[in-house]
C-alpha cells in the first residue's frame, strides 16, 4: 500500500500526482478486500478441457453443489495454465441455461416432447433392441457365419471418455452390432 | 493451429522466438498465418502437387538424409516387375479394374514375393486385395500396416531402377515448381523458398515436422496427403527425432482415444482388424491374415487372446478358440454414410447417436435425415437437444415440404448426458496421452455418464437374453463393475484397469506382458500398463515446471509412456546421437541398454549390432537398426507395397468436384474414391461453368464443430454470433455481395445463406493461366442444439464422395456457385437446387 494518510491513499490522489493508473495507484480498499472465488470453493477437481484434443488442464471449482469457476490448471506441461476463448468459457458449457436435463420421448407420428421416466427409458430402449436384435439376426450371409444384426447402429462424439468407449464397443460387439462409427471416421 | 488450437499454438510461438522458422500453408488467412514467418495460400485440394513438389526437389537435388534413408527406410528395395506406375499408365497404377474401380494390389509387391512370401502377405497380395478395398482397409492390418517380406532383395547402391528410391524418383519428376504455380497457386519464389528452408533445417544437426489437421484428411485422397507427408519426412530423416514428425492436431478431447479403443465398424481396440466372414473364418485365420508375423505386431495373438479374454472371461478358453466365434464378422463396408444409406433403405431399425450431431455435422445433412425419419427408434444422448434428436419437429425439410412431422415415424428417446466435469475417467490428447479428470460434481437431474448409460443398457440386455445361442456371447460377456455413487454409477477406474491389462499378479506394467495362452487380460494391448502397479497412471499430475521437458509423470501416454514414437530413429545405426544438439534415444554401451530422456520405443538391450535369426519371429526378427518396429520389416515406408487401396505411391488427383483439369495425368479425380451414386447424393458435374468457385470449410477459435457445445454459450455466441461466408474484394465486387449482406451459396445438395464477409485474407488464385476464386465457410451453425444463435447449415452443402481407404467425406475441397441476396423459403429452395443441377 502507497505510505500515508486516508487522503493520500485514495487512488485518484495517487494517479493525479503521476503514478501509473494501471499499477499501485489504481489499488483501493476494496480492491485489497476482493478475494479470488476460487479461494472460497468447497471443492477443486482436476480436470481436462473438453473441447479440442491439445488437453489443456482445468481446474473445477464447486461451490454448494454447483460448478462456480473453470479455470487453467498451472501445473500442466502442456498448457501453463492457460486457455483459450472456449475452455476459459466452460463453465457456461456445464452451466448454462439450455441443457436439457430431463428424458424426453417422442412416440412414433407424434408432433411434441412428452415426458419420461429414466427407469421407464431404460427399460423401453432395453426391450427395443432385444426386440430389434431378434428381427433382424443374420446368422449366415452368403453361406458364411456372421452371427450379426444390420438393424441397429450406433454413432458416437469424440468427446466421450475412453472408458465409455469401451462399453459401447464391448456390448454392441456382443450385441453383434456392427455399425458402431465415431467422429473420429468424420 | 492458432485458430483451432489456440494453447497448442503457444509452443510455436515459443520455438519461433527461439529461432525456428515458420510457414503456414492454408487456403485462408488466419491467426497463424498473422505470427508466422511466411504464409502461402494454396488453392484447397491441390496439397500433393506441393507436397510431391518438395519431393521431386529433394531426390533431384540428393538432399535426402542419405545414411538415415539407406538404414531406416525401403529406398534399397526392389519392387515387383509387374508393376506399373501413373507415368506408365496416365494416371493409374497396375491392377486396376474399371467395372469395381478397386485394384488389386498384387503388382505392387516387392520382388519374388509370388516365391517365398509368408502367408499373411501372399493371401494379401494376391487374393484379397479388393475384398480389404471394399472394407476401407488399411486398418484390416491392425496397427503394424500390411504384412510385407521381412528380406526382401535390396539394392543399397540406390542404382537399380526398379528399388523404391528410383521408382520414386521417377513417379514424382512431374511435380515441378511450375506445376505448383500453375495448380496451388504458389509462385516459383515461394516455392524456393519453402524447399531451401525444410531441406536446410533437417539432416543431422535440425529437424523439420509438419503439422496438418482435417484440411488435410478431409479428401477422397485424404489418407495418401498423408503418405505424401510420411515419404518427404523420411526422405529427410525427421521421423523418430526430437522436432520431427508428422503431427495430427485432432480436433476433439478424446478423437484419438476413440480410434484408439474404437466405436468404429473395422477395428476392434489398439487397431486390431474386425474379422471378416471370408478371410477370418477361424482364429488361425485371421491371426494369418490380420497383418505380419515379424515385428511388433507379431504378437497380435497375444493381444487378441488378451482382449477375448477382458471380455468373455472364463467362457474363453484355448479349447474354443477364446470364444473367437462370438466376434461379429464384416462383410464389406458398414461404414458412417453407408449405414445411413442403410437407414434410408430401411435396413437399419435402430440407431444411437452419443455426443454427436450428424444431421449437422455430416456431410450431406438432407441424406441424414432422411435416415433419422426412416428409422423405427432413435436414441440420443448429449447436453442439449441437438438438431439429430428434433429434426422431426423443427429439421428444414419441414420447412421445404419433403417431410411432415405426422408423417416421421421415428421413436425417439433424448437422454440427457452428464458433462465433462460430472464424471470421472480419461480423454486421450492429440499427442497419445491419457489424462484423467477428477468428477467435481454428480450431475443434475436425469443427466448420466455415458458409462452408466451403456452399463445398466447392459445390464438389462443380459437379463432379457435368453438361452439361444444367439445371446450366448452376450450372457457370457464379463459386466461385473464395482457401483458406485447416488446413482449406481460404474467405477470408471475399475474398467480403465481391465483396458490397462491384469494378469495373475494384479495390473500389468506393458504390452510386452501379455500371453498368448489366456492367462492376461488386456481390453486394449496399447494401453497396457496405464494401470501398472495398481496405480492410475494415467491420474498423475506431477507440475511440468518440476519435470523434464517431456513430463513423462504427467499423465500416461501409450504406448508404454512414450512420447516420441520411433525414437530409436533419433540414433544412428550404431546407436550414436545423429548429433549432439538432436541427441535423445542412444545406446549406452557400458550400461549394454538404450537411453534418453524418454521411454526408447526398442527393446532396451537390443544392441545395434543384433541381427535376427533364420525363421525369427515378433520382434526378434527385427535388427538393431530397424527403428520402425510396428512394420513387419522395421523400415519406414516411403513406397508401400501393400496396404493402401489407391496406389502404393500419392498421385494428385483433382478433388471429386473442382473447377480445374487435372493436367498431370488423363485421368482427373482419385479412381478409386466412393461414392454413392442415388437421389440422396447428388453431384456437381465435373468442371461445371454452373458451380465455378472453389469452396472450403473450417472452424473458429470461438466455436466447436457443429456448435452443440459453443452455441449455447453465451460468452461464445456473443464473440461469433452469425454464420458468414469469406470472399475476396475481387469476387464480391464481380458478383456484386456487399460486406454485411446477405449470400447465397449453392451446390448439388442445397443452398444456404450467410452473411457476406469481403476479405483479402481470401485472395483469387492464377490456376491454368485463368483466375480461380476460392470461398471459406465456418460450420458451426444450425437450427437448434439449445444454441443461442443460429444459422443454415454448411455440411449441407457437401459431396459424399470418400476416400477409399478410411472412408472419410471430402468437405474441404468443392465446387459451389454464390449469388447475392438471401436464399428461397419453402419448395422455392428446392426448385432453385433443381435448376442448378439440369440447368
Amino acid at each position: 500500500m502507497a505510505d500515508g494518510g486516508l487522503f493520500a491513499r485514495w487512488p485518484v490522489i495517487r494517479q493525479l500526482r503521476g503514478q501509473d493508473g494501471r499499477g499501485q495507484a489504481a489499488r483501493s480498499a476494496r480492491t485489497d478486500a476482493l478475494r479470488p472465488r476460487v479461494e472460497e470453493a468447497d471443492s477443486v477437481a482436476r480436470s481436462v478441457c473438453p473441447y479440442c484434443a491439445v488437453g489443456c488442464g482445468q481446474l473445477v471449482y464447486v461451490k454448494d453443489g454447483k460448478v462456480s469457476q473453470i479455470e487453467g490448471d498451472p501445473d500442466s506441461p502442456i498448457s501453463r495454465g492457460r486457455l483459450c476463448p472456449k475452455g476459459s468459457a466452460s463453465k457456461q458449457l456445464v452451466t448454462h441455461a439450455g441443457r436439457q436435463t430431463t428424458v424426453l420421448y417422442r412416440r412414433p407420428y407424434g408432433t411434441e416432447w412428452e415426458p419420461l421416466d429414466l427407469g421407464t427409458a431404460m427399460e423401453m430402449i432395453a426391450d427395443r433392441v432385444t426386440r430389434t436384435r431378434r428381427d433382424t439376426w443374420q446368422q449366415e450371409h452368403e453361406g458364411k457365419v456372421v452371427r450379426r444384426t444390420l438393424g441397429i447402429a450406433g454413432l458416437g462424439g469424440a468427446t466421450l471418455d475412453n472408458e465409455e468407449n469401451y462399453l459401447m464397443k464391448k456390448l454392441y460387439t456382443a450385441l453383434g452390432a456392427i455399425q458402431v462409427e465415431n467422429q473420429a471416421r468424420i | 493451429m492458432a485458430e483451432c488450437h489456440p494453447v497448442g499454438f503457444q509452443w510455436v510461438v515459443e520455438a519461433k522466438a527461439r529461432g525456428a522458422k515458420v510457414f503456414h500453408i492454408d487456403p485462408r488467412f488466419t491467426r497463424t498465418s498473422a505470427l508466422c514467418d511466411r504464409y502461402l495460400n494454396i488453392r484447397a485440394g491441390s496439397d500433393i502437387v506441393l507436397l510431391g513438389a518438395l519431393i521431386n526437389h529433394v531426390l533431384s537435388n540428393e538432399l535426402d538424409f542419405r545414411e538415415y534413408v539407406l538404414a531406416y527406410t525401403n529406398a534399397p528395395m526392389i519392387v515387383s516387375e509387374e508393376y506399373r506406375g501413373t507415368e506408365d499408365l496416365d494416371g493409374l497404377f497396375s491392377g486396376f479394374d474399371p467395372e469395381t474401380r478397386t485394384y488389386d494390389p498384387a503388382t505392387w509387391s516387392y520382388e519374388g514375393v509370388t516365391e517365398e512370401a509368408a502367408a499373411g502377405e501372399r493371401s494379401e497380395q494376391l487374393d484379397h486385395g479388393r475384398e480389404h478395398a471394399d472394407m476401407g482397409g488399411p486398418d484390416q492390418y491392425g496397427a503394424g500396416g500390411a504384412a510385407a517380406h521381412p528380406k526382401p532383395k535390396t539394392d543399397p547402391t540406390l542404382r537399380h531402377p526398379r528399388c523404391v528410391y528410383q521408382i520414386l524418383r521417377r513417379h514424382f519428376a512431374r511435380y515441378t515448381p511450375d506445376l505448383v504455380a500453375e495448380l496451388c497457386g504458389i509462385s516459383p519464389e515461394d516455392f524456393a523458398e519453402l524447399a531451401e528452408a525444410i531441406t536446410a533445417h533437417s539432416g543431422r544437426e535440425r529437424t523439420t515436422m509438419w503439422v496438418y489437421s482435417v484440411g488435410w484428411t478431409q479428401h477422397t485422397v485424404g489418407a495418401q496427403y498423408i503418405r505424401a507427408a510420411a515419404i518427404l519426412q523420411l526422405l529427410l530423416g525427421n521421423m523418430g527425432r526430437p522436432g520431427g514428425g508428422i503431427l495430427a492436431l485432432r480436433g476433439h478431447a478424446s478423437i484419438q482415444g476413440s480410434t484408439d479403443i474404437p466405436t468404429l465398424f473395422n477395428i476392434l481396440p489398439g487397431y486390431l482388424p474386425m474379422p471378416h466372414a471370408h478371410q477370418h473364418e477361424t482364429f488361425d485365420d485371421y491371426l494369418a491374415r490380420a497383418g505380419g508375423d515379424t515385428g511388433f505386431w507379431g504378437r497380435k495373438r497375444s493381444y487378441m487372446v488378451s482382449l477375448l479374454k477382458a471380455w468373455w472371461g472364463d467362457a474363453a478358453t484355448e479349447d474354443n478358440d477364446f470364444r473367437f466365434d462370438h466376434l461379429p464378422r464384416l462383410t464389406g463396408d458398414h461404414s458412417h454414410y453407408s449405414t445411413v444409406m442403410g437407414q434410408i433403405d430401411g435396413t437399419v431399425k435402430g440407431y444411437f447417436v452419443v455426443g454427436e450431431n450428424p444431421a449437422v455435422g455430416s456431410a450431406g445433412g438432407r441424406a441424414q435425415r432422411l435416415g433419422l425419419a426412416n428409422l423405427e427408434w432413435l436414441v440420443v444422448r448429449d447436453l442439449t437437444l441437438v438438431e439429430t434428436a428434433t429434426f422431426w419437429k423443427d429439421g428444414p425439410e419441414l420447412e421445404t415440404g419433403e417431410m411432415r412431422t405426422e408423417d416421421i415415424g421415428t421413436e425417439v428417446f433424448f437422454v440427457p448426458a452428464a458433462s465433462h466435469v460430472e464424471k470421472d475417467g480419461t480423454f486421450t490428447n492429440t499427442q497419445r496421452l491419457l489424462q484423467w479428470r477428477e468428477k467435481a460434481l454428480d450431475p443434475p437431474g436425469d443427466c448420466r455418464s455415458d458409462l452408466w448409460f451403456y452399463y445398466h443398457l447392459g445390464k438389462l440386455l443380459k437379463e432379457r437374453a435368453s438361452s439361444d445361442e444367439r445371446d450366448r456371447p452376450l450372457r457370457e460377456l464379463t459386466w461385473d463393475y464395482p457401483e458406485e455413487g447416488v446413482h449406481g454409477d460404474p467405477s470408471a477406474s475399475a474398467v480403465l484397469r481391465e483396458i490397462g491389462g491384469v494378469g495373475p499378479d494384479g495390473a500389468l506394467s506393458g504390452y510386452t506382458e501379455l500371453k498368448p495362452d489366456g492367462s492376461t487380460r488386456c481390453g486394449c494391448w496399447i494401453y497396457c500398463g496405464v494401470y501398472a502397479d495398481e496405480v492410475n497412471q494415467a491420474a498423475r499430475r506431477r507440475p511440468g515446471r518440476e519435470q523434464s521437458p517431456e513430463a513423462p509423470e504427467w499423465g500416461w501416454a501409450w504406448p508404454a509412456n512414450r512420447r516420441i514414437l520411433y525414437n530409436r530413429a533419433s540414433a544412428d545405426p550404431d546407436g550414436r546421437p545423429w548429433s549432439e544438439r538432436k541427441a535423445y534415444i542412444y545406446w549406452d554401451e557400458k550400461k549394454g541398454e538404450w537411453t534418453g530422456p524418454d521411454v526408447p520405443d526398442f527393446e532396451k538391450t537390443k544392441p545395434p549390432g543384433y541381427r535376427p535369426p533364420e525363421g525369427a519371429l515378433a520382434e526378434a526378427a527385427l535388427s538393431g537398426t530397424d527403428p520402425f518396429i510396428m512394420q513387419a520389416d522395421g523400415k519406414g515406408w516411403l513406397y508401400a507395397p501393400a496396404g493402401l487401396v489407391d496406389g502404393p505411391l500419392p498421385a494428385h488427383y483433382e478433388p471429386f468436384e473442382s473447377p480445374v483439369r487435372n493436367p498431370l495425368y488423363a485421368q482427373q479425380d482419385n479412381p478409386a474414391r466412393r461414392l454413392y451414386p442415388r437421389p440422396e447424393s447428388p453431384y456437381n458435374p465435373e468442371r461445371s461453368p454452373r458451380f465455378p468457385y472453389v469452396l472450403t470449410t473450417y472452424r473458429l477459435t470461438e466455436h466447436h464443430t457443429a456448435g452443440a457445445m459453443s452455441r449455447p454459450l453465451a460468452y461464445l455466441a456473443e464473440l461469433q454470433p452469425e454464420l458468414f461466408c469469406e470472399v475476396s474484394p475481387a469476387l464480391a465486387a464481380e458478383l456484386g455481395l456487399a460486406n454485411g449482406d446477405w449470400a447465397t451459396i449453392v451446390t448439388s445438395r442445397t443452398a444456404i445463406e450467410a452473411r457476406v464477409l469481403v476479405t483479402e485474407r481470401v485472395r483469387p488464385l492464377r490456376i491454368q493461366g485463368r483466375i480461380v476464386h476460392q470461398i471459406g465457410l465456418p460450420y458451426h451453425w444450425g437450427w437448434g442444439s439449445g444454441g443461442l444463435v443460429t444459422g443454415d447449415i454448411v455440411n449441407d452443402l457437401m459431396p459424399l464422395a470418400l476416400d477409399p481407404n478410411v472412408h472419410i467425406q471430402e468437405s474441404k475441397a468443392t465446387t459451389c456457385d454464390v449469388r447475392p441476396g438471401r436464399r428461397p423459403r419453402g419448395a422455392d429452395l428446392l426448385r432453385l437446387v433443381e435448376e442448378y443441377r439440369h440447368g
